[in-house]
Parts: C-alpha cells; structure tokens; sequence
C-alpha cells in the first residue's frame, strides 16, 4: 500500500473512521492480503479458501453479509462484487467491543449498529422487513448441520418464531390485520432485554498467533 | 426439642435428658410380664426417626417462614433458619441442660453437602459458566489463595502487636490454617441468599462459580496446613512446600477428572435404559453421589467432581432419559437441596448455643471481621482491574462493590473448625467461636443487607423473561457470525475453540454418549422449540376445564369453571375406567346434548388427561413404564401445541376460549388408537337415558343461543372460526404437513391414526372434528387470518339473520365444518353415508320456537353449544358452499391434506 508515509496518513483515516487503533488495522491488514492473495480487493471465491468456515452452516449468508451495500454504508440494497480494505474494516467493526467509556446515547447508537447488522443477514431482499420466507431460509441453514432435521421442522420453527415475533410486537391482533414481517422497530424489541453488546464482539488484539496458524 | 417433643409423642417416661437414656432405664424397669400389648422400641427407631423429625421441623418451618410474604422478602430465609436454630438450640440446652444436636462435621460432608453441589452443579447454566471460566477460576484461585495469606499474616500481626488475649496460643501457621478455612466463600451461604437477591447473571455465575470451585483451593490450604500444624512447624521441609503447591494441582484437577469421568459413566449409562426408565433418576442421583465419595476417599476436591459431574453429564443425560425422568430427576434434586439447606442452616444455629466449645476474644473476632472484609474487597477490586484488562466487557465499580459484599461464609467453614484437632490447635476453642459469629455476620448482616445494597446501587438485575424461539434463534445465529468473523479474521478465539468443541461434541461424543433417537433430534433450537411447545400445552392442560365450560357461553370470558363441566368431567373419569361397550348405546342414533358434551369432554380429557389414563392400561408393572406411551403422549402434546401457539397469534379475548376448545375438540379426534375405541365407549352412557327427552330441546338450545350471539356481538360470530390463517395462493397446508413433519424426527415415527369414540364412528356428526385448521402459506409471506375472508361473508350473513331465522346462517357456517371433517377412515365412508340419511332431524328442530328451546335448555348443556353447532349444521345445508368460497377453498385443501396423511 505504497510508501510507509502514505500507509500511516491512510491507517491514520482508517483509525477515525472505524475506530481501530492503527496496531489493530495493520494486524487486519495482513490477514487482509492473505484472504486476497495480495490483490487489493476481496471476492467471494476469497472466502471459500478458509478451512474453518467450511462447517459453518451460515457460511453463505455470512460472507453475503460482507458484500452487502447496506452494511458497507454504499447503497441501500445490493451486493458489492469485491470489496477493499477499507470495506473489509467496516464490516469489522460492527464486531469491535463496545468501549467502557461511551455514554448511554453512544452505547444505544453503538447496540443498534450491531443489530441491524443481524437484520440485514435476515432481511436478504434489503426490504427492510424479515418476512416468513427470509426467516425460513435463515433458520433451514441453521439447522442444516444436522441432517436429521428436516425441512418440515425448520420450517415449523421459523413459523413459530414468526408467530411469535408477531405475538410480541404487535401484541393483540386484529383479526383483520396481517402481519408481513419483522421490522427493524420489531427486531429491536425482539432483542430487548439481551445485552447485545455484551455478546457481539471479537478479540482484535493479540493476533499474532494468526501467522502462525496459517 | 425431641426431648421436649417425646412426652406429646407418648413416651411414658417424661424423663428429662436424652430420651434414649430414659427409654433404656424404663424398659429395665419394666419385668417382661406375659405378652405386651404395647411396646415401646424407641431405641430401634431412633437415628432415622431424629433425622426424619428434624427435616419434618426444618420443614415446617420453612412453611411457616413463608407464610408472610413481607418477612421472607425482606429477611432471607438462612437468617430466618438460622435464628429458628439458635432458638431450637436454646430450647434444647435449657431442657436437656447440654447441647444436643449439632452440626457434625461427618454428617455434613457426606450427606448434607453432596445434594447441594449436585443440585447446583446440575442446574448450572452451563454455557454461562463456560463464557466466565476465566473470571471464575481467576477468583476462585487467586482470591481464595491471596484471601487466606492476607487473612492470616494479618491476624497473626494483630496477635504479634499484643491486641489478642493471651491465652490465643496461636502460631502463624495457626493464623494460615485458621485464614484458609475462614477465607473461602460458601457456596450454601452464597446460592440462598444469591437466589433470592436477583442479581444479573453475569455477576451471579462470577460469585456463584467462584464459591463451587474455591473447594478445591481452599482443601488443599486446609489440608497442608493442617499437616504442617500437625508435623510442627520446624519439622516441615521445603519440599513440603513443593508438595503443597503440587497437590493444588493435584486435588483440584483430579477432582475435576473424577466428576468427569464419573460424568461420562453416567450419561452412558443412561443410554440404555430405554427398557428400565424407573432407574432413570436414580442412576443420576447414585452416580453423582459415588462420584463425590470416590473424590473424598481419594481426598481429592469433592464438590469440585460432583460440580462437573453435574455440569458434564447433564446435557447428555436430559438427552436421554425420559420426560417423566427428568421432571423426577429435576423435582429430587431440588428437594433434596433445598432440605439439606434448610437442615445446615438450622443446624448451625443450634451448633452455636453450645457455649462449652467456645472461646471468645474480642480481638480475634472484630480482627477476622475486618480483615475477612477487607481483604476480600482489595482482592476482588485487584483481581478486577487485572481481568478488565482482558474481558471484552469489563465488570464495573458497582459489580465489585455486590462481589465484595456478596462473599459469605458458611457451614464449611464451620465444619472445617470443628474438625481441627484440640491437641494440635490448642486456639481451636477461639477459633470456632470466631467462625459462627463471621459465618453469622456474614449470613445475617450482609444476607439482610444485600438486597437493599443491591437495589441502592441499581444493579443491573436480571430479568426472568421466558426464552423465546427468536431469541434461541438468533443467538445461534449470533454464534455462527462470531465464530465465523474470527475464522475471516484469523484469530483462533474463544468462539473458535467453542464452535470446535460443539462439532467434536457432536460428531463423536454426543453419538456415543446419547441413544440415537435422541441423537438423531438434537438441537438446541429443536430443543428450545420442542420445549415451548411443552408448556404451552401444560398451561393449557391446567385450563382445561376453563376452556370447555367457556365453549358454549355467551361470555366467553368467563373466568371460573362451570360446575357443569367439572360433573361431566368426573363423569367421564369415573366411566373411563369400565372396559364395558353397551353395544344398544351405541348405535342409539339419538343425539342428545348431554351425549355430545360428553364425548367433546371424552375427547378433551383424553388429550390434556392423556398420561394417567394410558399409564393405567399399559403399565402394571412397576418396573416398566410403557415407553410406548411416553412418546406418543410427548408427542400428542408437542402436536397439541403446535396448534395453540399458532391460535394464540391471534387475540380478541373470547376468541381465545372458543377457538380453543375447538382445537382441542379436533385434536382429539386424532388422538386414540382405534384399538382403544371400544374402551371409551361408555362415556355419556349413563346420561343418555335421562336425556332422551329434552334431546329436541337441546338441539333448540344452540340455534336460540346461536340467535342470540347474532345478535349481540358481530365478534362472537367470527370467533367460532377460531383462528385460520389462510394463504393467499394455498398451495400447501401447513399445519398438517408440520405435524408429520416433526413427526419423522421424533423417536418413534409412527403417526397415530385418530380414534373416534364408537358413537363418533357410528354417528358421524358427533365429531367435532375438522372445525379448525390453520395454514400459513409457501408461497406468499403473509400471514392472513382467515376471518379476515369468511369473517365478511359472515359479517354479512349474520345481517342476513337479523331478518331471518337462524338456522340460514347456521347453514352457511356449515359449509366449512362440513367440508373440513376429514374422513375417518375408508371403513367409514359406508355409515356415514348411510347414517346422513336421517339428517333432516335437526331441521325439524328448528320449527320449534326459541323461546321452548330455551325454557328446555339447562346451563350445564350450554356449555357443549359451540361444538354442537358444528356438528349438526353439516347435516342441514350442504347446498350452501357456494356462498363461502374462501372457506370452501380452504376446506377442500385440508381434506386433501388429511388423506394424504392417512395414507
């Protein structure tokens, strides 16, 4: 990334904009050129070549979430074909542990960021709603690790959950209502009460083992 | 207290003093003169006769504590025990004028602590416990270790700095001894008063783990310590030493292994017990108990092996044994702890009367205090500063401030000092004196003052929400993301090794580990799934009655059970049990309300009663219980409740009760064996012959009721549909297809055919059945009640019958029930064909007036209306289906349906 000068003005940009400190970013750095095999772009193909994301039932919808436009603040549906380094820390970022100092307006902005994060995995045709069909999906991969469960029973659980999620956010229905999906006001209710800061976060530091392990 | 108690009890000796004594001294007394016809044999009786007093007291009081709920909310029930001790002990050291009854240190390691750890470690959350290791093995270590050092050079400088008495004849070595046995926090102490402050489960799993595990290292110091006391303190060898930090090692992993171990001797032993489920409990509690004896033999950490024999075994376990096992498993377990709890508190207070151990100094007391205090809190604000640096979410000032406070101290400390040897800790006397007041104070004072503290400082508490599916599910999904951001990133971390651990888990132990039916369905989200479903139907189950005597009532939301449905209830349950088929009875074509009442009441007693009814039938023995049964009832009530929670999507308040037992009604008619069909028959024999005269009249009764709701309430009209959600384009049933669906996962993948009762069979419309379906479409994502579609024609109908007589828009609701009732089987096609026939009953019972049919109509038939309206109006006007094509629509859909999954 050209001379040593310009990689520091650029960590420098980097540091303000997602909030890594330049130790971390250089770290990101290089496992970045390693996904990419020293291109300065990353594509999906990239992803397949980690072994330990293979048995990850969620793997497809999980590298989506990579490429997605919402979650690299570019565009509000579509999928990205490659991504650089600097969309490749921001979707880091939406990992980054929450710092003990924010205040409770940083903390609240810092737990909806994480979540709709969650949201945009769920909600795949970017329409801002989970609908029953998005939700079957995500819960048929779930389960697909196990090959005993079938698609019927995926199938009764995401409706169920569905059920429920209408159960909780809407409260009493109409009988004329109808409920077309999870909205991202539904999801953050859904998701009250579960401290999801204190659940969404990655270790950055210390990952000089990384070298090693690949 | 037993002393005091014998005389009511009958002894004839009012001898004051150890009742044994007397009773020996009255029986030598007394010539064996010809044959007795009363003999009192007390001392044969008596070891398990004062345990079983003393755990009958214990319990008593317990109930008495919590008779006032204002007491026991603001007193913690340990105080209150341990003061009932303290009294008790009174009590029996001014009659008996010596204490009796003590804690003995023996007893309340091998008896009184085991079900407290096991109950503990079994119903740790495991995967939160897992989440806090470090922070917990980090207290527990350090901080006990660094606890027990501090503690003890401290006192040891206060003694040196003459604040002591003289007569403390106490070396440092006494002080270190004496400062490991005080330093570690109680688990006993900690869980009663933890459980009841509602702290957030972060701090609770930090505090909690952190008094199960401290065993290990505080063992170990006791143990060292004790033998250097023992060899003298010029004796001990550097290699001592050595060997004191090596048997840290040794006695807390091996500890750690023999629970593992034991863990896994347990789980696969639960695998084949498919054919002996009675043993189901028992095995868990015996090899849980062999696993703490084999680490006390070993002298190894005890708590430590059952902790992980708990924690270990249960996910394969519950795997495993049956779900009457588990409720068994889970309701021993609680009791057992709860009594063991309950005896060592009270215990410890009575052991506190006995003023001839104590020795009292009031430096050594208020030292302890402070420095037990102090040191704990340096510890926990040190440690923390240590672990912040590494925690991805730190623990706060105010986290701190309850870990400090929350470090209670208890009966293992009292057992420990009373097992100290006199000849070797000559300050042994002091030093149990300082034990009960710091184990009271801490119990007391910071139990009593906890909660306030807690509440002060607006601690984050936890909130008992219910799981939720959503949550399950998201979280599982959140695993998935975290362990795969780590993978992306490179970073082997704790999701990694997580996620590496549940695929060996599952690949290799949970297959060896757990029976292969229940391998095959295991899933935490299935799990969760399965789960809610189950108390869903138990809370439904328990509204049972509720639900029917609310069926036919104009108010649905009526809030107590009519006496009518509990009559027929015992009825039934009276009846049920006679295997005699009256075969007259049965093709008796007359329909009667009260017959029809019954079977609905038939079909929903064997839904929600299902479990004792087939347990009387299949099992006698007392070694077996039917398995058979066992899975068909889990599954009958999974099924039940895949339905209700669908239904509870939807809200009007009656609707609620009406669709209910509708569902229920339909279920029903699924649920038995055809083999089981002659069994049943009798239900609402006895009443049809006193019922066959107002037979017309109840017929009546629905349609003057079914007039009446038309006219009060447009609501009431559209509840009847319960609530059907319809796809827009059907394509597919979905309700029908998910019950075979998780069907073939289950166990034992046989569908079971639904048995009509004989007079069903027989007489077609007496089912209730087909009245209710719910779909959810494929193909479009929203979900559409279907009252939305029928609930317009209905609207529009209902109109229509303000004008005219009711049973026109009987006949419209007709058309859906009609269509809807599956067919019962093709042996059935012929009589109910046959038996349509004679339809053009009813309608001769709409000539009557209204006002007959009511004056004949009783309230306890009412109640079996609603049902009554389905079943007859298929009968009246089939020609009507054109008027309600979306719920024709539907009806043919769930016929299809309900062929295939006949075939």
């Amino acid at each position: 990334m050209g001379s040593a000068h310009s990689m520091s003005e650029e960590v420098r940009e980097l540091v303000s904009k997602t909030g890594f400190s330049s130790e971390q970013i250089e770290q990101l750095h290089r496992r970045f050129k390693q996904l990419s095999g020293g291109q300065p772009t990353i594509r999906k193909e990239n992803f397949n070549n980690i072994p330990d994301l293979e048995l990850n039932p969620i793997r497809s919808k999980i590298i989506h979430a990579f490429f997605d436009n919402r979650n690299l603040r570019k565009a509000p549906n579509g999928l990205a074909d490659e991504i650089n380094f600097e969309d490749f820390l921001i979707i880091m970022s939406y990992f980054r542990p929450i710092e003990p100092n924010m205040d409770e307006e940083q903390l609240e902005r810092c737990r909806k960021e994480k979540l709709r994060f969650l949201f945009h995995m769920y909600d795949s045709d970017s329409d801002g709603r989970i609908t029953l069909e998005e939700y079957r999906n995500v819960v048929e991969e779930l389960l697909s690790g196990n090959p005993h469960i079938g698609k019927e029973s995926a199938r009764s659980i995401a409706d169920g959950a569905m059920m429920e999620a209408a159960s909780i956010c809407v409260g009493q229905m109409q009988p004329d209502q109808v409920y077309e999906g999870i909205t991202f006001d539904d999801f953050l209710k859904m998701w009250q009460g579960i401290d999801i800061e204190t659940k969404m976060h990655v270790r950055f530091l210390n990952m000089d083992a990384i070298a090693l392990c690949h | 207290m037993l002393p005091a108690t014998l005389p009511l009890l009958g002894m004839p000796l009012p001898g004051e003093g150890a009742g044994v004594a007397a009773e020996a001294a009255g029986e030598s007394v007394l010539p064996p003169a010809g044959l007795a016809l009363l003999r009192w044999q007390w001392h044969e009786v008596e070891a398990p006769y004062l345990v079983a007093v003393w755990i009958l007291v214990a319990s008593l009081a317990k109930i008495v504590f919590h008779l006032s709920r204002k007491v026991t909310s603001v007193v913690p029930e340990s105080c209150l025990l341990i003061l009932l001790g303290l009294a008790l002990g009174g009590i029996v050291l001014a009659v008996a004028k010596k204490a009796e009854y003590q804690l003995e240190p023996g007893t309340f390691f091998l008896f009184l602590l085991p079900p407290i750890v096991l109950d503990s470690g079994y119903f740790m959350p495991s995967r939160l416990f897992f989440d806090n290791l470090g922070a917990i093995l980090t207290y527990a270590v350090v901080g006990t270790l660094w606890n027990s050092f501090t503690t003890g050079a401290a006192l040891w400088g206060v003694q040196q700095a003459g604040l002591m008495a003289s007569t403390v004849q106490a070396d440092l070595l006494d002080f270190l001894l004496f400062g490991s046995l005080i330093s570690a926090v109680d688990p006993v102490a900690v869980l009663a008063v933890f459980e009841e402050v509602h702290v957030n489960e972060t701090l609770f799993i930090i505090v909690f783990g952190e008094s199960l595990l401290n065993d290990a290292v505080t063992v170990v110091l006791y143990k060292v310590y004790n033998s250097f006391v023992e060899m003298g303190s010029v004796n001990v060898q550097p290699v001592d030493y050595v060997k004191g930090v090596a048997s840290l090692f040794v006695v807390s992993l091996g500890g750690a292994a023999v629970g593992l171990v034991f863990a896994f001797f347990l789980a696969l032993t639960t695998r084949f017990t498919k054919r002996v489920r009675i043993i189901e409990p028992l095995l868990v509690f015996l090899l849980a108990y062999a696993a703490y004896l084999t680490a006390e033999m070993a002298s190894l950490s005890a708590i430590l092996a059952v902790t992980m024999c708990g924690v270990g075994c249960k996910k394969y376990v519950e795997a495993n044994i049956s779900h009457k096992s588990r409720t068994a498993v889970k309701y021993t377990m609680k009791t057992l702890a709860s009594c063991a709890e309950t005896v060592i508190f009270m215990l410890l207070g009575i052991s506190a009367v006995d003023s001839s151990k104590w020795a009292w100094d009031t430096g050594l007391v208020l030292g302890t205090l402070l420095f037990i205090l102090l040191f704990r809190a340096l510890g926990v604000v040190l440690q923390t500063w240590v672990l912040n640096q590494f925690r991805l979410v730190p623990l706060d000032k105010i986290d701190q401030v309850v870990m400090s406070y929350g470090g209670l101290r208890g009966a293992v400390a009292f057992a420990l000092v009373i097992l100290l040897d006199k000849t070797k800790v000559p300050a042994k006397d002091y030093f149990v004196a300082t034990t009960i007041v710091v184990v009271f104070f801490t119990v007391i004072v910071q139990g009593l003052t906890i909660k306030p503290l807690v509440k002060w400082l607006k601690v984050k508490r936890s909130d008992h929400h219910k799981p939720t599916l959503n949550q399950e599910l998201h979280e599982h999904t959140f695993d998935h993301i975290l362990a795969a951001v780590e993978d992306v990133v490179g970073h082997h971390g704790y999701h990694y090794w997580r996620d590496r651990w549940e695929q060996f888990d599952k690949k290799y132990l949970s297959q060896l580990l757990m029976r292969r039916s229940a391998y095959r369905i295991r899933d935490q989200i299935w799990d969760v799934y399965y789960k809610l479903n189950i108390r869903d139907a138990i809370s439904f189950v328990d509204q049972g009655g509720h639900v029917l005597s609310s069926a036919g009532l104009t108010l649905p939301s009526m809030p107590s059970r009519s006496s009518a449905a509990e009559t027929s209830v015992t009825n039934l349950l009276r009846e049920s049990g006679s295997g005699a088929c009256l075969d007259l009875q049965v093709i008796d074509t007359v329909r009667s309300g009260k017959d029809r009442e019954d079977a609905i009441m038939h079909h929903l007693l064997s839904g929600g009663l299902y479990k004792p009814r087939r347990r009387y039938k299949t099992s006698c023995s007392r070694h077996f219980i039917s398995e058979d049964a066992q899975a068909r009832q889990d599954k009958e009530v999974f099924q039940q409740n895949m339905k209700r929670r669908l239904e509870s999507f939807k809200s009007t308040k009656h609707n609620v009760c009406l669709s209910k037992s509708k569902l229920r009604l339909r279920k029903a008619g699924r649920k038995k064996k055809d083999g089981s069909a002659d069994k049943e028959t009798p239900n609402g024999k006895p009443h049809q012959a006193s019922n066959l005269p107002d037979t017309a009249a109840v017929i009546l009764a629905v349609e003057s009721d079914e007039e009446e709701e038309s006219d009060s309430s447009e609501t009431e009209k559209e509840d009847d549909e319960g609530i059907v959600f319809v796809a827009r384009a059907t394509n597919e049933v979905f309700q029908e297809h998910k019950v075979p669906g998780s069907m073939d996962v289950c166990p034992s993948p046989r569908v079971i055919p639904p048995s009509p009762t004989c007079a069903e069979k027989e007489l077609p419309w007496k089912s209730g059945q087909g009245d209710l379906a719910v779909y959810v479409s494929s193909e479009t994502t929203k979900i559409v009640p279907v009252d939305m579609q029928t609930g317009w024609n209905q609207s529009i109908s209902s109109l229509e019958s303000l004008a005219s007589p009711p049973c026109a828009q009987a006949a419209l609701r007709a058309a859906r029930p009609r269509a809807c009732a599956p067919p019962r089987g093709e042996e059935l096609r012929d009589p109910l064909a046959a038996l349509a026939t004679p339809a053009p009953e009813p309608h001769a019972g709409f000539t009557f007036t209204p006002s007959l049919a009511k004056a004949g109509r009783s309230r306890s038939e009412s109640s079996a209306d609603a049902p009554e309206q389905q079943e007859l109006q298929p009968l009246m006007a089939p020609e009507d289906h054109g008027c309600l094509s979306p719920g024709t629509a539907n009806a043919r859909w769930l016929i299809q349906f309900n062929r295939a999954g006949r075939l």
